[in-house]
C-alpha cells in the first residue's frame, strides 16, 4: 500500500514517497496525495487548495523565467493567466539552484537549498512549482514536505514528481491554461468573487520598465543575457 | 559503415527485427554500442576490459562514434566521461577490477550529478595478488553507488542489457549511470549465440534538454545558471539538502525498476516457479544454476532458478514473493563474500534456509557438481563419494 502524499511537517527528515511505494502515473493520469488518478479530480483538488489555502503563491523556475524558446515564453504566459485568476496570489520565483550568499531574501525569491525559508517566512500553505527542472523541484518538494504545512503542487513538463500532494505532468502551456480553466469552475463553484488582475510586483526586485529596460537592470544575473565581449568567469560568487 | 537511421527507441529494443551471429560478449557489447548512437567513448585499457574497448575503437574509426580516445588512466576517464556528460554528450566507458576501484571516486559521484553514461563492467580478479582472471567481487563496490547495476548473464544479455541502458538511463525519471557487469573471458572473451538489431538501426542523438537538472556550460539559459558546485558550499544551504539528494538518487535508482521491466522483461528470470528448491544467481553463475536444474530434472528433484539481472535496484517485492514456499535457497557466486548471498538474506524474512555457495573465485570455474552438492545437502540426500585413483 503506497504511503499517502499529505502536507507536512513530516519531521526532521522527510521518507521519499517513492521509498514507499509511490509511483508516478502514466501519460493522461496524475497523482493526487501519492494515488494515480484522472487529471481532473487532481486538477479539481489542487485548484481547491490554491483558493481555500493562506498565501498561494506560485513558484517559477528557470525553464519558464527565461524566454530560451518560444515554448518557454508561451508558457511564461500561460504561468501568469494562472495567477491572475487565483485570488490574492503573489509569485516568487527561483532563478536558479545555487546557494546564495549570504542569505537569501525569502520575499524576492526562493531557493532549493533552503526553499522552506520562503515557504515559512510568507506563511505560504499552497504553492505551485512550474518549470523548475525534475531533480530541484524532487529536493524541494522534499524538504518542504518535512518543515512546513504547505500543500504543493508541480506542474511538471516530464512525468511528474511523487513528493508532492499534486503532480501533473506533462505540462505546458496549453495544460497550464487547461487547469485555468478548471480553477475558474472551482472558484465558481465555491461562491468566491475575484476579478482577474496580475500578482503584485516582487517588492525586493527593482520595478521593472520594459520600454526603457536594459540588460545592466538584471545586476548579478545580466551576464546570463548577453555575455560581455571576451567575457571570462573565474567566481562566480 | 552502413548508413544508419535512427528510430524509436522502444520500436529498436522491442520490434525491430533480429539476426542471430555466433560472438563473443565483448562483441556483443561493441555491436550494442554500434546501435545506441553514442558519441563519445573513453576508457584506459585493463584486461579483460580492452577487448571491449578495443572494438568500440574499431567502430569509432569505422565512423559510428564521433569521438574516442585512451585517457591517463581510470580516475581521468571517469572524469572526462562525466564531463562529456554534463556537456550533452551520450557517452561509453568500460573497465575491470582494479580499474574499476581506480575510477570509483568519480564512479561514485556520477550518480550525485546526474550523469546518465552507461559503463561495461568486465569482472576480474581484484588485486593482491596480481590476477586476470574471473571474479565479480569488484560488483560488490558498485551496490552503494546509487546507480543501476545489472549483471548479464551471456552474450545475449550483454547485447540487449548494454543498449537498453542507453536508454534506461536517460529517462528524466531516472538518470543515473548504468553499470552492465558481466564475467571477464566467461563471457567477454567466449562466443554465444547473440539475436542482434539490423545494423542499420540505431537510437535517436540524446537531447541534453530532457533532463532533470540543466546541461552545464551550453552559454544558453537555463543552461548556463548552473557553473558552480551547488552542494559543495555547506555553509551557504541546509545539510538537509544533501540528504533529500540522496535521497533523489536511491529514488531514480527505484524508478529505473518500470523500465527494467519494460526493455529487459523484469528484474528476475524463474525458471520451475513451483520448486521446492531454489538456485537464486547472477552472471554466470546463473549460466551454471540454468545447468544444475536441468540436472536436477534428469535424477527427479524439483529444483528451480532465480536468475537476477538487476542487482540495483534490487528486486525485493518479487523474489520475496517467488521465494515465499521455497524450502532451501542455494545462492552461487563468483567471488568470496558472497554478495548476492547477503542480499537475498536481507530481503526474505526466514533467511536461515539460504545456503551461502559454492562460490568460486580467483579465476576458478564453478562446476554444475558443486551446485549439486549444495542441493543434494538441502534436500538431505546423502551422496557417496567416488574417489577415482
Amino acid at each position: 500500500m503506497p504511503m499517502e502524499v499529505l502536507p507536512g511537517p513530516a519531521g526532521y527528515i522527510p521518507t521519499p514517497a517513492a521509498f514507499e511505494g509511490v509511483e508516478l502515473p502514466a501519460p493522461g493520469k496524475a497523482l493526487l496525495y501519492g494515488k494515480i488518478v484522472d487529471e481532473e479530480v487532481a486538477m479539481r483538488e489542487a485548484a481547491k487548495a490554491m483558493l481555500t489555502r493562506r498565501n498561494p503563491t506560485i513558484f517559477p523556475g528557470p525553464l519558464v523565467l527565461w524566454g530560451w524558446n518560444a515554448g518557454a515564453m508561451e508558457k511564461a504566459k500561460a504561468v501568469l493567466e494562472l495567477a491572475m485568476e487565483i485570488p490574492n496570489c503573489r509569485i516568487i520565483p527561483m532563478p536558479d539552484y545555487r546557494p546564495k550568499y549570504p542569505k537569501i531574501d525569502p520575499e524576492a525569491e526562493i531557493n532549493p537549498n533552503h526553499p522552506n525559508l520562503t515557504i515559512l517566512h510568507n506563511k505560504i500553505e499552497a504553492c505551485i512549482f512550474v518549470g523548475v527542472h525534475c531533480h530541484y523541484a524532487n529536493l524541494s518538494l522534499r524538504m518542504i514536505r518535512a518543515g512546513t504545512n504547505c500543500f504543493t503542487i508541480a506542474l511538471c513538463a516530464e512525468m511528474g514528481h511523487e513528493d508532492a500532494m499534486v503532480s501533473l505532468r506533462d505540462v505546458h502551456a496549453e495544460e497550464i491554461r487547461r487547469f485555468r480553466d478548471v480553477l475558474v469552475q472551482v472558484r465558481e463553484e465555491l461562491g468566491i468573487k475575484w476579478e482577474p488582475k496580475l500578482p503584485p510586483e516582487n517588492p525586493s526586485l527593482p520595478k521593472e520598465e520594459y520600454q526603457t529596460l536594459s540588460v545592466l537592470d538584471y545586476g548579478e544575473y545580466s551576464y546570463l543575457l548577453i555575455p560581455r565581449r571576451g567575457e571570462h568567469v573565474t567566481e562566480s560568487e | 559503415m552502413p548508413e544508419q537511421k535512427v528510430v524509436d527507441a522502444d520500436y529498436l529494443l522491442l520490434e525491430a527485427p533480429r539476426e542471430r551471429k555466433f560472438i563473443t560478449g565483448a562483441q556483443a557489447m561493441a555491436e550494442a554500442v554500434k546501435r545506441a548512437n553514442v558519441d563519445i567513448a573513453i576508457a584506459y585499457p585493463i584486461t579483460p576490459q580492452s577487448e571491449v574497448m578495443h572494438l568500440v575503437g574499431d567502430i569509432w574509426a569505422q565512423g559510428y562514434l564521433k569521438d574516442y580516445y585512451r585517457a591517463e588512466e581510470e580516475y581521468g576517464a571517469m572524469s572526462a566521461i562525466a564531463g562529456a556528460v554534463r556537456g550533452g554528450a551520450r557517452a561509453f566507458s568500460a573497465t575491470s577490477g582494479p580499474g574499476l576501484l581506480r575510477g570509483l571516486e568519480a564512479i561514485a559521484s556520477w550518480p550525485g550529478h546526474r550523469i546518465p553514461a552507461v559503463l561495461g563492467v568486465l569482472t576480474r580478479v581484484v588485486n593482491a595478488p596480481l590476477s586476470i582472471q574471473p571474479d565479480n567481487v569488484e560488483i560488490s563496490y558498485l551496490l552503494n553507488c546509487g546507480m543501476v547495476v545489472l549483471h548479464a548473464e551471456n552474450q545475449q544479455d550483454v547485447f540487449d542489457f548494454t543498449l537498453a541502458s542507453f536508454v534506461i538511463s536517460e529517462k528524466v525519471d531516472v538518470y543515473i549511470p548504468i553499470a552492465v557487469c558481466t564475467e571477464g573471458f566467461f563471457v567477454t572473451h567466449a562466443k554465444g549465440y547473440v539475436n542482434m538489431t539490423p545494423e542499420d538501426m540505431k537510437l535517436p542523438p540524446r537531447d541534453p534538454y530532457k533532463a532533470p537538472v540543466p546541461p552545464t556550460d551550453c552559454e544558453i539559459p537555463p543552461a548556463r545558471i548552473q557553473r558552480d558546485a551547488p552542494v559543495q558550499k555547506s555553509n551557504f544551504m541546509s545539510y538537509l539538502i544533501h540528504a533529500v539528494w540522496q535521497q533523489e538518487i536511491w529514488a531514480s535508482n527505484i524508478r529505473a525498476m518500470k523500465y527494467i521491466y519494460k526493455y529487459l522483461g523484469g528484474p528476475i528470470e524463474v525458471v520451475n516457479p513451483e520448486a521446492e528448491v531454489f538456485i537464486v544467481a547472477s552472471g554466470c553463475a546463473a549460466a551454471q544454476g540454468r545447468e544444475a536444474v536441468r540436472y536436477a530434472q534428469l535424477e527427479g528433484l524439483n529444483v528451480g532458478l532465480v536468475k537476477v539481472k538487476s542487482i540495483r535496484p534490487f528486486p525485493e517485492k518479487e523474489i520475496r514473493e517467488v521465494l515465499s514456499k521455497a524450502k532451501a535457497i542455494i545462492v552461487p557466486e563468483h567471488n568470496i563474500v558472497g554478495w548476492l548471498a547477503k542480499e537475498v538474506k536481507a530481503t526474505i524474512p526466514n533467511n536461515d534456509i539460504v545456503i551461502g555457495g559454492p562460490r568460486v573465485y580467483g579465476g576458478m570455474t564453478l562446476p554444475v557438481e558443486l551446485i549439486m552438492e549444495k542441493v543434494y545437502q538441502a534436500l538431505g540426500i546423502k551422496k557417496e563419494k567416488k574417489v577415482v585413483v
